[in-house]
């Protein structure tokens, strides 16, 4: 995931999903102080009409556990659509289980980010998506 | 109560005597973050009690836990991400071709903390360059504190310090899940030789070196030190090998037989013949 850079005309979209309105506020701000333009998104399926609307977003944080359609459903559905193969996907969660990071990454999530968290958490994921690490 | 010039002295001496390194009048904020849980464990009012206990009393082991309390500094996997990836794409390729006769590598990590960058390196190795495995590779990381050495031992992290920095494949592929906490699998931590070493003091008997981390550790000597301290590791490495200092340390204007080589966003210095 390359971080969108100062001075740049086109800033990276970012989709925030989570069924916490106090978690998307604190992602949104993370995301916003990085220049992504930010929206958001209570539940997966609400998410897929999201960047439907949008024509595709860069970067989605993922919750787990939400109501209609949880975050791995999410993750699975985006990943059979190769027009959203570019999309960045990093999970941020409170599950902590190695089960729960292994079938996230096996759906195709880039990241998983165990809550807590913090801002410098959020941007080393982001760095490391995608860094062929 | 805040300690006094007289207490502040009394550290700026342990940790010159017992670890070369200069404390400098204005950091006493960071003798009480760091003291103070000390302070608390060995039954003292303060800080400045903590530090009139040690100079009282100078065989005592809180001695050694003072020093080791200043000592230690914070660190995370892939800590600022660039020298790994200089790693992956040109150090040990490079090495690879240079060895391939000999097959051995040997590689020191300087002032590991409690591991996360030595094991980072380790990991690394394991993801790209599987067939490391049929070299002969001597890998030591070394740092002051006898403590952090035992949790470098143990490869245990919390979950703060697995989310920091560390890719989400790297958990589920080379650790395991330890109570609340994660520990790194065997088969990373014995690639592994932890050892105590004061970096002022001479360094023990190793091999010739490829590959040297000492990252954001030359900061906290003096000039006269630092300068020794390079000279030394000069001599522990190989012609051809690759030493990392932190983003913003340099070798400039302080030991002049390096060259500084930009591998795309890091610095990486080798020694000069």
């Amino acid at each position: 995931m390359n971080l969108p850079e100062q001075g740049t005309s086109r800033r990276p979209r970012a989709l925030v999903i989570d069924d916490s309105r106090a978690v998307r506020s604190i992602i949104r701000q993370i995301l916003t102080d990085l220049s992504f333009e930010v929206h958001e998104a209570e539940d997966g399926q609400q998410a897929l009409a999201k960047i439907d609307e949008l024509g595709g977003v860069d970067l989605a944080t993922v919750d787990w556990n939400m109501p209609v359609m949880n975050g791995l459903q999410f993750v699975e559905a985006l990943r059979t659509k190769p027009e959203h193969a570019s999309t960045c996907l990093v999970m941020v969660t409170t599950e902590t289980d190695m089960d729960y990071v292994r079938r996230a990454l096996e759906a195709g999530a880039d990241e998983f980010v165990m809550k807590p968290f913090t801002r410098d958490v959020i941007l080393d994921k982001l760095n490391i998506a995608g860094s062929g690490a | 109560m805040p300690i006094d010039s007289s207490d502040f002295a009394i550290l700026q001496g342990l940790v010159s005597k017992h670890a070369a390194i200069v404390l400098d009048t204005g950091k006493e904020y960071l003798a009480e973050s760091r003291l103070t849980p000390l302070a608390r464990t060995a039954g003292c009012a303060s800080v400045a009690e903590l530090l009139r206990r040690v100079h009282d009393d100078p065989r005592s082991p809180l001695v050694g836990r003072v020093v080791e309390a200043m000592t230690t500094n914070e660190t995370s996997f892939f800590r600022d991400m660039h020298p790994f990836e200089a790693l992956r794409t040109t150090i040990i390729p490079e090495l690879m071709r240079a060895r391939a006769s000999e097959r051995s590598l040997n590689l020191w990590c300087a002032a590991a903390s409690s591991g996360q960058e030595p094991y980072t390196v380790a990991m690394t190795l394991l993801e790209h360059f599987p067939q490391l495995q049929q070299w002969k590779l001597r890998f030591v990381a070394s740092d002051i504190a006898p403590a952090m050495l035992a949790r470098c031992r143990e490869g245990r992290y919390s979950q703060l310090e697995v989310n920091r920095g560390l890719p989400a494949k790297y958990l589920v592929k080379y650790f395991e899940k330890a109570g609340a906490e994660w520990q790194l699998k065997p088969q990373v931590r014995s690639m592994i030789e932890f050892v105590e070493v004061n970096l002022a003091r001479p360094f023990p008997a190793w091999p010739q070196m490829d590959i040297v981390f000492m990252r954001n550790v030359l900061i906290y000597f003096s000039l006269e030190t630092k300068r020794d301290i390079l000279r030394r590791v000069r001599k522990q490495m190989r012609p051809d090998g690759w030493f990392f200092l932190g983003g913003s340390e340099s070798t400039l204007n302080v030991d002049d037989k390096w060259t500084r080589v930009q591998l795309d966003k890091t610095s990486v210095y080798r020694p000069v013949p």
